[in-house]
């Protein structure tokens, strides 16, 4: 796999079908339906508990809201994702091009994941900081490594988020 | 009228004279005052599944913060557990605890104190 930025997308080439895989999950890791700590992780109290009314409040008007702003996140990610469909050989590497207007999308969409899939399989610190944890052997270490990939995306949208936001032909 | 223009009248008005009234039960109100008018903190916690980059760009983002200052809150959440990113008023911080979820950071508003 090769990423590197073009103009004004990220560009992610040699794709093999395996990461074109985990890629392709991506909405659907982010969706915390159906596992209760990942929806406590998504949608947190906005008070350590002791202001009811707050709470009252949030769960009215922001959590909706916020149900929103991830869902369309996801749903962008999910069109960009499309590219990976070609109808060619299943087995060739793919090219992925994000545009660096999706790139806040992506972004959360990512963290979303993220912290839905670390909730699912209750993730020690331990485990989350191990980078070269292998190989995968369960369901569970390819959940990590899931992780660990998106992250490394994260990773690299936010260091060419960092030289868009400074201007054009900055980072890169 | 602003909470804390009351309690600034009142001790005005208290230390004006012998002849200024000096009941009980406005000591008992403007303590009250007092008590509603505490800041409210707008606090971080550490979340072992958010990178430390993208949390220094949300607090950036948020706050308006310099790099620099991003990160030392940054780093303060990873090694303390928590960091109070701003206080103030209680509008103000409920905006940015908002703002904050938004981004999936673990943020709740509490009252200072």
């Amino acid at each position: 796999m090769e990423i590197c930025r073009r103009n004004d997308e990220i560009e992610i080439s040699e794709l093999d079908p395996f990461l074109a895989e985990l890629l392709r999950q991506i909405p659907a890791s982010a969706n915390p339906e159906g596992v209760p700590a990942a929806e406590e992780r998504i949608f947190s109290p906005p008070t350590n508990g002791k202001e009811t009314e707050i709470c009252a409040e949030w769960k009215l008007y922001v959590e909706p809201e916020l149900r929103r702003l991830f869902q369309t996140a996801t749903q962008t990610v999910a069109a960009d994702l499309e590219q990976l469909n070609g109808n060619e050989n299943k087995f060739a590497n793919r090219t992925l091009r994000i545009p660096s207007k999706h790139a806040d999308a992506w972004l959360s969409a990512l963290n979303q994941a993220r912290l839905v899939i670390a909730a699912k399989y209750h993730f020690t610190d331990g485990e989350l900081s191990d980078q070269f944890r292998s190989p995968i052997g369960s369901r569970r270490d390819l959940s990590l490594f899931q992780v660990n990939f998106y992250g490394f995306l994260q990773e690299f949208i936010l260091r060419e988020l960092g030289g868009w936001e400074q201007g054009p032909g900055s980072g890169g | 009228m602003n909470k804390r223009a009351a309690i600034t009248t009142f001790h005005v008005w208290k230390n004006a004279g012998p002849s200024t009234i000096d009941k009980p039960t406005i000591e008992k109100e403007a303590r009250a005052e007092e008590e509603l008018d505490l800041p409210w903190q707008v606090v971080v916690h550490n979340d072992p599944v958010n990178l430390m980059s993208y949390v220094t760009m949300v607090f950036q983002r948020v706050f308006g913060y310099p790099r620099e200052k991003a990160e030392r809150h940054m780093l303060e959440v990873h090694h303390k557990g928590r960091s109070i990113l701003w206080s103030g008023m209680r509008e103000r911080g409920e905006l940015y605890v908002q703002q904050l979820h938004g981004y999936l950071l673990l943020a709740t508003l509490e009252k200072a104190g």
